[in-house]
């Protein structure tokens, strides 16, 4: 379970931002949140697989930039229509620097 | 992917579960991935900022307007003086709210997400769109848009109805299936082709905006009745015929007499520079390839979009005239060749279409 692999530096994302990691033949977007607070999801919009890592971070939502549909990044919670089954989260730490993800 | 196939063989099949849909799906046509331009993140971040301000103020004037011209028509009613008023009302009504239906569709007009839903359920009362139908349709037109037996969306089918397109000119097409849908979505009835792109959960809402939008109908024409008079009708209801004609004529368009079943909105968009009361009116949709390839860009910024990625599309049509000028003629020709399209040329500054995907389509020999 302690599957916890290295996604990125922490200051490779801006605040208020997404950014898309790749490992294991699968998809994950990594978030820093106004507050300096790092999160991650699945990387693909549970509506139609488009990589929400384009999209627009705003406060506590990712939009897809597909069909707008929006997630709360925190809690993977989708907000309405057109996004409709929420997104899987992982737990996420930053250690020296690194922002490290629990993909397991 | 597959390479593409024609369905215009045997003509083209429209129906949302007929046999060109399941062409679509097994020709790597449904859910594809488009071309899109690429734009750096940092730019692309700044483009895609929701404000609150640009709305509240196009929504002040245009409800504000709204107000003044349906009172000073029926201040007027019963005397020319109100053919103007109800022109400027009309147009608000039944045109304007397109765009406002849809870009509030699309949570880009407002930040305040309460503030897109109070304005996307008001547009589409006057638009006679359904807010759960037509929020489901239009995320399949940005998926699969003029894909054929996919996208619900195709303004004109090839080859083209000119007589519908005429008469959408005043609503009459559009309204009656408006009324019908209502009326059937009111029963508790969802149609087939609606149930191919609106989720089981989301249909009992569609029902339930249908019963209270039949009620409303029923209780304005109660009151002309009562009062003898089609002045509630002139307000509610009526203003989509008679207010139609700025949507139907910028809405055709968006797509009309260019490609269909191809993946680059390059081809089967179109780009027209209007003047200001039109773009007022339509919200800028004007920039219909940018939103297309970037439907999370507000309104406000597509101007500004349009300016960093124009290196990269076809020139923009220069006028609403203009764009008749090739799309009027195009209709015609497809009349005797459903497979005529119109082909966007690109600047040498533009990415090359992706022929490979597009070439084994034996409509591209149609093209001009």
């Amino acid at each position: 379970m302690s599957d916890w692999v290295e996604a990125c530096a922490a200051g490779d994302i801006d605040e208020e931002d997404v950014m898309r990691f790749d490992h294991g033949g699968r998809t994950f977007a990594i978030y820093r949140s106004p507050d300096d607070e790092y999160f991650a999801t699945d990387g693909l919009c549970s509506h139609e697989k488009v990589h929400l890592a384009e999209g627009l971070v705003m406060d506590d939502i990712i939009e897809c930039p597909k069909h707008n549909g929006r997630f709360n990044y925190k809690t993977g919670d989708a907000r309405g229509a057109p996004v409709c089954v929420n997104l899987k989260t992982y737990p996420v730490k930053v250690d020296a620097g690194k922002v490290l993800i629990q993909v397991g | 992917m597959a390479a593409i196939t024609s369905p215009a063989a045997a003509g083209r099949d429209y129906s949302l579960t007929g046999r060109d849909a399941k062409l679509a799906v097994e020709n790597g046509l449904a859910a594809a991935e488009w071309y899109h331009t690429e734009i750096p993140r940092k730019q692309m971040k700044e483009l895609m900022q929701r404000s609150d301000q640009p709305a509240i103020r196009d929504t002040i004037i245009w409800l504000g307007a709204l107000i003044l011209s349906g009172a000073g028509g029926a201040w007027f009613w019963g005397t020319w003086w109100c053919v103007p008023f109800f022109f400027v009302y009309g147009t608000l009504y039944g045109s304007s709210t397109d765009s406002r239906w849809h870009e509030c569709g699309h949570g880009t007009a407002f930040r305040t997400q309460w503030m897109n839903d109070a304005v996307y359920q008001i547009a589409c009362f006057m638009i006679m769109r359904n807010p759960v139908t037509w929020r489901w349709s239009h995320t399949r037109h940005h998926t699969d848009t003029i894909i054929v037996g996919r996208d619900p969306e195709i303004a004109v089918m090839r080859p083209p109805d000119l007589l519908r397109v005429v008469l959408n000119f005043f609503g009459i097409p559009d309204v009656w299936h408006a009324t019908t849908d209502m009326v059937r979505n009111a029963a508790g009835v969802v149609s087939a082709a609606e149930k191919t792109f609106i989720p089981e959960q989301e249909q009992p809402k569609a029902i339930r905006v249908a019963r209270i939008w039949l009620a409303i109908y029923i209780a304005t024409m109660a009151l002309a009745l009562y009062m003898h008079s089609w002045l509630p009708l002139m307000l509610v209801g009526l203003p989509r015929l008679y207010g139609a004609w700025h949507h139907v004529m910028t809405g055709l368009l968006q797509h009309g007499g260019l490609a269909d079943n191809v993946i680059d909105h390059r081809l089967n968009s179109r780009t027209v520079l209007m003047n200001p009361v039109s773009r007022f009116i339509y919200w800028n949709m004007n920039y219909h390839v940018e939103h297309h390839m970037f439907p999370m860009v507000p309104y406000h910024a597509l101007p500004k979009l349009h300016e960093l990625i124009k290196h990269d599309l076809p020139a923009p049509t220069p006028s609403i005239l203009a764009g008749y000028r090739e799309m009027i003629p195009a209709f015609l020709r497809q009349l005797r060749n459903e497979d005529y399209f119109l082909k966007r040329e690109l600047p040498p500054t533009a990415k090359p279409y992706r022929e490979e995907l597009h070439n084994h389509n034996p409509m591209a020999a149609a093209a001009e």
